[in-house]
């Protein structure tokens, strides 16, 4: 069996191929881990065999991995994560009691005393009532039912599960689905995958990426023509762009989803990464319940958490969950058999969840550190977040909206014709050739802008704010230096 | 029955059996659970090795002690070199930490015989989620006509669950009861004849060893449905992940190896994936949700679509990854943590094959129960020959006649099992499905019951 032959070749003759295959696959993209990822993989691996470079390493800047930049994980969760996973541990007094305590109640709560036994589909309960306890907290006291919680393997698996349950009908009745431009491309994937119609609204640069209900409307109305539009997605903390929504405008596009008879989608990952002065989380489901009764027990909606990112970047343990609020019991029924197929989220990760939302309280011994490593997390964030702004708004030809939350940067990027120009000869959207070109000279990868979606003729960038400040600062000075060099060399 | 009520009589079952089991769970009522194949659940430990590695990568702190073996440090330290940051909490590559992947590459090398190459191997979240992923590339709910996956019946409802809610069609292929489960080329050939005009037959499912039903393919057997996916241009779906669950004398040979054995043209055209996972096996690690899969022969043109669609989901849990490593690459003699895997992995062994020859004699001893012999796989699938009162009964209540059995036997005897409609079955036939592998003393416990339910539920019937 020859590699050739194990790779298949192609050609007639084969079951699976191109043209016999499901078409919508065909249109997935997933730019986070596209092209451009998988040149800078192919670098490191010639760096590794003494290649030479005019760089020593590559700084993977695209992808929102905070761990993987050197941002430690929480002492506490990992103590109690290990203690469930090896149970003997828990006569080692090397462990704090609050640890303990924790690890004894999720162990108690797996079967087999096990976190490598399956759990429910929807989750483990006890960790489900936590999060629901945690929302409440959160909301203001807000009431949370557990049985509307869905734990899942990291929110993308629960978006993806929410808009298969969405999606039907055929030709002018095919389900719209409303995303953001720009956009975290797993929507734009999944809605690819499923065969739905992605409706674009855009987010308004000008305005430090607000969303616009006028906006909103006239995307709604030009969709209408060709698609049936039910769902609303919303990402706040925006990624990539950072923007953190305002009380009002949560209450706009409430009404207006009210109004349109559109299931509400709130991506909210991001909801502890929030830096900018005058900025604050708002809870989709808490605004939606202030507004009374006349939005709360109609407004049908799903919001969306992680353990991948705030002050955790957890996100190798695929933790994440769902709330769903106002869903018909018949779709309810379906709900519970589509996340049955999954057979149930990792187990690790339900438990990281459960810490996550039940986190050591003032009275208990892990507090005190644990809130000086939550503390300076999210401090070191918000002066990465301060701070690439700053830097990239000096750079000519640079513009950087403020970054008020997440953990990314979407600056605006002026290209020469010229550039435009070579990068269309060699079959490249020009931000993807500029992309292209910063990872071969400098070892820096980010993604391009037109991975997430922007307005026609504007050219844009993705950049994690999560490498170290000093080494983040030398990653700022070489794009700035690149940048000059590029629009010097196309002039 | 048509295979749209083969599929929803199947999900109807799943569901009211993990209803029940979540119920059993609540109420800590005296039920033995043998209703999936959960090792840890039913009582069995986890592996000290695993445990300690996965230990040693959540918190490194517990390398800087003599309290866990040289062998588990020296592992944790190089799987947390091979993290991102070196943490479990990253993200990873999309198909795996590529040194896990070249473990598992390695294991299929040892194990086979014959190549394996890394790039064709994605971990995912469980074998399941591999299995999706595949069908997704073949099944469309848009086309017309609609494609068709053969699975075996009785077979896992998970994948038949998929491949419906995907848009694709099932055709079934019975498997010959009477002969131990065998599958007969001949039933594939009908099956596939009964596809045309309803659907258009692009792959073949198989699971080998079986679920529910244990049978052990001989390599004869792999060769001639082999010969039959190449001559009739199928897709072969290869689910393996009980590979490691041999009772008899018989051996495992998996797909791949009797594929490559078979050489040209076969070996180099026929397009294969094969499945495996942590669930199963000595490690029964069902919740860390993490298996994988090896593409052979595919189109490289379509390979670069497997990864995107790989890519979107980002990667499997880490733990699940390293889970995964210890699976393929275990202590070796002369390590430290040798001996003790081997007392561990030898009383899992003994348990899987002492209960597995206990439940045949106890349920074959069982009037009008019929259980096959077992040469592998988690459970024993016997069949029963409900009293005609027995079937009025469960007709009357507006359920199977074997969930009226099952519910029986969850009432009356504390037994939580699996129906044989929630697998698919022959027409006018009705089986129960039990997990083999529990603590030694939980068997007898449940064959006692059973022995003392069954006696009087035929009693009450006849």
């Amino acid at each position: 069996m020859s590699q050739p032959a194990l790779n298949g070749v192609s050609g007639p003759g084969k079951v699976l191929t191109l043209d016999s295959m499901n078409p919508n696959v065909k249109r997935v993209d997933y730019a986070v881990r596209g092209p451009l990822v998988q040149r800078a993989v192919q670098i490191e691996k010639e760096l590794e065999q003494g290649v030479k470079k005019p760089f020593t390493e590559v700084i993977k800047a695209n992808i929102g991995d905070a761990h993987a930049m050197g941002q430690k994980p929480i002492t506490f969760f990992r103590q109690v994560l290990a203690l469930c996973s090896y149970p003997d541990l828990l006569e080692d007094d090397k462990f704090p009691e609050d640890a303990k305590k924790r690890a004894r109640r999720i162990l108690g709560a797996c079967g087999g005393q096990s976190i490598g036994a399956y759990s429910a589909s929807q989750g483990i309960e006890c960790i489900r009532q936590d999060v629901a306890r945690y929302i409440e907290r959160r909301d203001g006291g807000i009431a949370s039912n557990p049985d509307t919680i869905y734990l899942s393997t990291g929110a993308s698996d629960a978006i993806v599960t929410m808009l298969k349950l969405l999606v039907s009908g055929a030709g002018r009745d095919r389900t719209g689905v409303m995303i953001p431009i720009p956009q975290y491309p797993l929507y734009s994937a999944a809605l690819a995958d499923l065969g739905a119609v992605q409706v674009n609204y855009y987010l308004d640069e000008d305005r430090c990426w607000s969303l616009d209900v006028k906006e909103l409307r006239r995307s709604l109305h030009a969709a209408r023509e060709h698609c049936s539009p039910r769902v609303l997605c919303i990402i706040n903390p925006g990624n990539p762009t950072g923007q953190v929504q305002n009380r009002q405008c949560i209450e706009d596009v409430i009404r207006f989803a009210k109004e349109e008879h559109l299931f509400l989608m709130a991506d909210e990952v991001y909801q502890d990464n929030v830096y900018a002065e005058g900025c604050e989380f708002h809870s989709f489901k808490k605004v939606l319940f202030e507004m009374g009764p006349e939005y709360s027990s109609t407004v049908e909606m799903a919001s969306f958490h992680s353990t991948s990112k705030c002050y955790m970047g957890e996100c190798g343990f695929r933790g994440g969950y769902m709330e769903v609020i106002n869903m018909d019991p018949e779709v309810k029924a379906q709900l519970i058999k589509l996340v049955s197929v999954r057979l149930c989220p990792p187990v690790p990760g339900q438990a990281l969840l459960d810490l996550v939302v039940n986190p050591p309280q003032p009275d208990e011994p892990s507090y005190t550190s644990f809130m000086k490593e939550r503390t300076a997390v999210l401090a070191a964030l918000a002066e990465k977040a301060r701070l690439t702004q700053e830097i990239f708004n000096a750079v000519p030809g640079i513009t950087c909206n403020p970054v008020q939350g997440a953990m990314y940067t979407f600056p605006c990027i002026t290209l020469p014709q010229k550039a435009i120009a070579k990068a269309k000869e060699e079959g490249q959207i020009a931000d993807a050739f500029y992309c292209m070109r910063l990872l071969e000279e400098e070892g820096i990868c980010l993604v391009p802008g037109s991975g997430f979606g922007q307005r026609e003729g504007t050219f844009h960038f993705r950049m994690t704010i999560l490498p170290p400040t000093e080494k983040l600062k030398i990653v700022l000075q070489k794009i700035r230096e690149f940048h000059l060099r590029f629009t010097q060399e196309f002039s | 029955m048509s295979q749209g009520e083969l599929a929803a009589v199947a999900r109807r079952a799943r569901h009211l059996t993990e209803e029940l089991r979540q119920g059993v769970r609540k109420t800590c009522k005296d039920v033995i659970d043998v209703s999936s194949g959960d090792l840890h659940s039913a009582g069995l430990k986890p592996l000290s090795f695993s445990r300690q590695v996965f230990a040693a990568c959540l918190y490194p702190e517990l390398m800087n002690s003599n309290k866990l073996p040289v062998d588990v440090r020296q592992r944790a330290q190089w799987l947390l070199g091979s993290c991102a940051g070196g943490s479990v909490g990253s993200y990873t590559a999309a198909a795996g930490i590529p040194n896990i992947v070249n473990s598992v590459s390695e294991f299929i090398r040892r194990r086979d015989g014959a190549p394996s190459y890394p790039e064709n191997i994605y971990i995912s979240p469980g074998s399941q989620w591999s299995i999706t992923n595949i069908l997704k590339l073949m099944l469309n709910s848009k086309a017309s006509p609609r494609t068709g996956v053969l699975i075996p019946v009785p077979c896992h409802s998970t994948t038949i669950l998929s491949i419906v809610d995907l848009g694709g069609a099932i055709v079934p292929y019975y498997l010959s009861e009477n002969l131990g489960w065998e599958l007969q080329v001949a039933e594939l050939h009908r099956a596939l004849e009964s596809a045309k005009g309803v659907c258009k037959p692009t792959a073949l499912y198989v699971i080998n060893p079986g679920n529910p039903t244990g049978h052990l393919q001989t390599r004869k057997s792999i060769q001639a449905v082999i010969q039959f996916v190449a001559e009739k241009k199928l897709f072969l779906l290869a689910d393996e992940v009980y590979q490691d669950y041999v009772h008899g004398e018989n051996e495992f040979v998996s797909y791949k190896r009797v594929l490559a054995e078979m050489g040209p043209p076969f070996s180099e055209t026929v397009e294969l994936a094969s499945f495996h996972s942590v669930s199963k096996g000595v490690m029964g690690e069902c919740g860390l949700r993490g298996g994988y899969v090896e593409l052979v022969n595919v189109d490289p043109a379509v390979m670069k679509h497997v990864y995107t669609l790989f890519s979107k989901d980002t990667c499997a849990p880490v733990l699940a990854q390293i889970a995964l490593n210890v699976m393929v690459n275990p202590p070796r003699r002369g390590d430290p943590s040798h001996r003790l895997y081997t007392v561990e992995t030898e009383h899992i062994k003994t348990t899987l094959l002492h209960n597995a020859r206990r439940a045949y004699e106890v349920t074959n001893s069982l009037p009008g129960v019929c259980c096959q012999p077992m040469d592998g796989g988690a459970f024993i699938f016997p069949r029963l020959a409900l009293p005609p009162k027995a079937i009025q009964k469960a007709k009357e209540a507006g359920t199977e006649p074997d969930i009226f059995y099952c519910n029986r036997l969850l009432e009356d005897a504390g037994i939580l099992t699996a129906p044989g409609c929630q697998f698919g079955q022959r027409e006018g036939t009705y089986h129960v499905r039990f997990c083999i592998l529990v603590p030694v003393a939980t068997m007898e416990e449940l064959l006692r019951r059973l022995t003392s339910f069954h006696t009087q539920f035929m009693a009450e019937f006849s």
